[in-house]
């Protein structure tokens, strides 16, 4: 049997750039490559994996800017309009979350993306234009400094990354 | 201004050939033997010229890593976090944050709540007890948003590095 929890921990380092990488990971945990590739591909069936391949860093290639929209939106509503918003290109992630009032109203959560802040506005336009939500309480919040970008590691077994990227603007 | 004047052929070949490795992989990267292998036949180059790039990428900080993108909350737990920092204390606060193995992004936007930051963990327990860490550690408040529903989660960019405008240095 695999060790699931090792398993996940050495793929959330990343693949060695070698050409048997899989082999490499199973000899990491004393299993082997056909147990690894199986594995993976049980969790990518589950939806457990949501994607598997390059992880670029999207600040390097010309996606400057980024801002996350939030939405204060009625919830016979939010399921609809959180759809309709995750369709566009440059909306990498659409969620619900609670509200935490008096201090945040907003329940709808989108990344939006572009080359430049006006690139970005452009973008919103264009969703509460198609999502018809013009009036609708919104604030956009335009992120100013990245102190740590990584994928998110559940399972903690080594110190990672933790690079500190000024970013110009 | 046509491309074959700013840049010699060998460059815009390499240009297009990272173009559609990063835009063809972060989705549907093979979990097979060999990976690269079969990524440089689709592409129709040989392993080592992808085993180059990725490491030129890889060096560059535009990858990130090769691997999967998890599922939020399928393997573990993690919340949105924001607080609100006095701007003198900022830079501080950030790096106290930041130096968390269980924090993976962490922003500074513009808003009211200045910092923004996703906190992992392997189930609620231990990210109850790692906010409450926190929140002692700046004698800040954190207001914890978790996510409730994913309308949509894809950090795969589509890429247009030649065509689109976009920087590629």
């Amino acid at each position: 049997m695999i060790d699931e929890r090792r398993l996940i921990s050495v793929l959330q380092k990343g693949l060695p750039l070698i050409t048997h990488p899989y082999a490499a990971i199973a000899s990491e945990i004393n299993s082997t490559e056909d147990e690894v590739i199986n594995y993976i591909q049980l969790m990518q069936e589950k939806g457990d994996i949501k994607r598997f391949g390059l992880v670029v860093r999207h600040r390097k290639l010309g996606y400057k800017s980024n801002a996350m929209v939030v939405w204060d939106i009625p919830e016979k509503s939010v399921d609809a309009l959180g759809q309709c918003f995750g369709q566009f290109d440059f909306v990498t992630l659409s969620y619900r979350r609670p509200r935490n009032l008096p201090d945040w109203p907003y329940n709808l959560f989108c990344m939006i993306h572009g080359q430049d802040r006006d690139d970005v506005k452009k973008n919103l336009s264009l969703m509460i234009k198609s999502c018809q939500v013009e009036g609708v309480n919104h604030e956009l919040l335009f992120s100013t400094r990245c102190f740590k970008q990584r994928g998110a590691i559940y399972i903690h077994c080594h110190e990672d990354e933790n690079k500190s990227e000024r970013v110009e603007l | 201004m046509a491309l074959d004047q700013i840049y010699d052929h060998e460059e815009i070949k390499k240009m297009q050939l990272i173009q559609k490795l990063l835009n063809e992989f972060q989705h549907d990267f093979p979990v097979t033997s060999t990976p690269y292998v079969d990524i440089a036949e689709r592409l129709d180059v040989d392993e080592s010229t992808i085993l180059e790039l990725l490491q030129e990428l890889d060096k560059k900080s535009i990858l990130s890593r090769v691997g999967p993108v998890f599922r939020p909350n399928r393997i573990g737990v993690s919340t949105l976090a924001a607080m609100a920092v006095p701007e003198h204390k900022l830079e501080k606060i950030a790096g106290i944050i930041s130096a968390y193995p269980a924090v993976n992004h962490n922003y500074e936007r513009e808003h009211h709540f200045n910092l923004w930051f996703v906190v992992t963990a392997e189930n609620k327990k231990i990210l109850d007890r790692t906010l409450e860490d926190m929140e002692a550690k700046t004698d800040i408040r954190i207001m914890s948003l978790p996510m409730e529903k994913d309308y949509h989660i894809d950090l795969g960019f589509p890429l247009k590095l030649i065509d689109g405008g976009c920087s590629h240095d």
